[in-house]
């Protein structure tokens, strides 16, 4: 479902297997457990990376989860109990110690892109791999965090109009270009090639001291992660 | 003052206001959150709003006219807010409408008169004619709290600067530079039938209106805070 790794300064949570990394109250138990963890381990230079494995970064939350409650208000208490139980994921990255890196390695869709968005930076692939909120089109709403988060870090209303309005599936070179992600890359060799030594380190660690390396007029890339 | 139209799944309100500057006064705003709430009565699952208007104007705001024609400065005063809440009225109808909507600006809209474009989901201008002039600036008057919670859902940083306080008459293109706008298109049946296409577009993707709507009021969730409107949670997904 979910682990987590130290490598030196490096936190890493990933969504394991090759399925859609759907959250159903275990998975998010699991991560609000992993996400405590880091925050208990931090000490000041660490840095935490989500990513995952397979086609899908996350598909959000489990529909068929709450469908199997047998009845259409089941099914909305169940998908209301995930969003509540959800809530405190974000509120740890939220507050989380540490600078944090969203590798968005295949499709965030819904909570997934939620997630993701929690994270300090966003990073994702060019050519696969979309951003959705596709609440609009299967007729739910969004939860108040949910929307006050896009609303704080999206500063371009005709962006938060076009994922939530219009339901737009949203590329990585789109994403890059309206502000959404930090920086798109080509392929997963590239996302996911990262030496753990000299380059990335250095990176990272300027990406702890964002402003001093502002004045120092140092230039900011986020890579990314390395080979599992 | 206003009509509405009903072609297919299209709802095709045309302002016509108070003379040819389409200006507003608690009739002309009454008589548009009537025709809002007729197209809110006939909705449907891809049902669309499109407001177009013809002439050199669009809006040019308030019936100062209607304002002034009184004896005092008080009772002009008294006008002015109550044209004022009417508008809010007007904008609370819109957010809340259960559809998506566009606004076709075929010519000049100012002052309170901007308002009515951005309470639309998209806004398709004219590119050869046509400007955008929040004037509160020129006139001495302050912009509400509430309205500026408003343009700040529209816009933000540079551009929320350049439409409130620089006292600019904004063109089409620089509206789309500014992402204020969604496109431009030349001549009065240019800008038009692109309003409307743009309607019919979004009408097919058959979105639930009444969830339409409070996503929607989410994204205006400043604004309706201060008028204390709630939103409706609706968790039941239709896949």
């Amino acid at each position: 479902m979910c682990t987590l790794e130290k490598r030196g300064n490096l936190f890493i949570l990933t969504l394991t297997g090759e399925d859609q990394h759907r959250f159903n109250p275990d998975l998010i138990s699991s991560l609000l457990d992993l996400l405590s963890q880091v925050k208990a381990q931090a000490t000041s230079g660490s840095v935490l990376i989500t990513l995952a494995q397979g086609k899908f970064f996350s598909y959000g939350f489990d529909l068929d989860w709450a469908q199997a409650a047998g009845s259409e208000r089941g099914a909305a208490k169940r998908l209301q109990d995930m969003a509540d139980l959800f809530k405190p994921v974000i509120a740890t990255l939220l507050s989380l110690p540490m600078p944090s890196i969203a590798a968005i390695t295949g499709h965030a869709v819904a909570a997934g892109f939620t997630l993701a968005l929690s994270h300090d930076y966003l990073i994702m692939r060019k050519d696969r791999g979309i951003l959705w909120m596709p609440e609009v089109d299967i007729a739910v709403t969004l939860p108040d965090y949910i929307n006050a988060l896009f609303k704080e870090k999206i500063g371009d209303a005709s962006v938060r109009r076009d994922l939530f309005l219009r339901g737009l599936k949203m590329k990585g070179d789109e994403a890059e270009k309206r502000g959404v992600v930090k920086a798109a890359y080509d392929g997963e060799a590239e996302v996911r090639e990262a030496s753990w030594h000299g380059e990335v380190y250095a990176e990272i660690r300027k990406g702890l001291y964002p402003q001093l390396s502002a004045i120092l007029g140092l230039s900011h890339k986020v890579y990314a992660i390395a080979r599992l | 003052m206003c009509s509405l139209e009903k072609r297919g799944n299209l709802f095709i309100l045309t302002l016509t206001g108070k003379n040819v500057e389409h200006r507003l006064n608690p009739e002309v705003l009454s008589s548009i959150i009537s025709a809002l709430s007729r197209a809110k009565a006939k909705s449907t699952r891809g049902s669309a709003l499109v407001t177009v208007s013809h002439g050199k104007f669009f809006c040019n705001g308030f019936d100062l006219d209607w304002v002034n024609a009184t004896g005092s400065k008080q009772e002009a005063q008294q006008r002015f807010d109550y044209s004022l809440d009417c508008l809010t009225q007007l904008v609370q109808a819109f957010i809340s409408l259960p559809m998506p909507t566009v606004a076709a600006v075929n010519g000049h809209a100012a002052a309170a008169g901007v308002v009515i474009p951005l309470c639309h989901d998209y806004v398709v201008m004219r590119r050869d004619r046509g400007v955008l002039y929040v004037n509160d600036l020129e006139m001495g008057l302050k912009i509400p709290e509430l309205y500026m919670a408003f343009f700040r859902a529209k816009t933000s940083g540079w551009a929320l600067r350049d439409l409130v306080l620089r006292g600019l008459k904004i063109k089409g293109e620089e509206l789309l530079k500014m992402g204020i706008v969604d496109a431009v298109y030349d001549g009065e049946e240019g800008v038009t039938n692109a309003g409307m296409k743009m309607a019919d577009d979004l009408a097919r993707r058959k979105w639930d209106g009444e969830v339409y709507a409070e996503i929607r009021k989410g994204l205006y969730s400043e604004f309706c805070g201060m008028l204390g409107i709630a939103s409706k949670a609706i968790g039941t997904p239709k896949l």
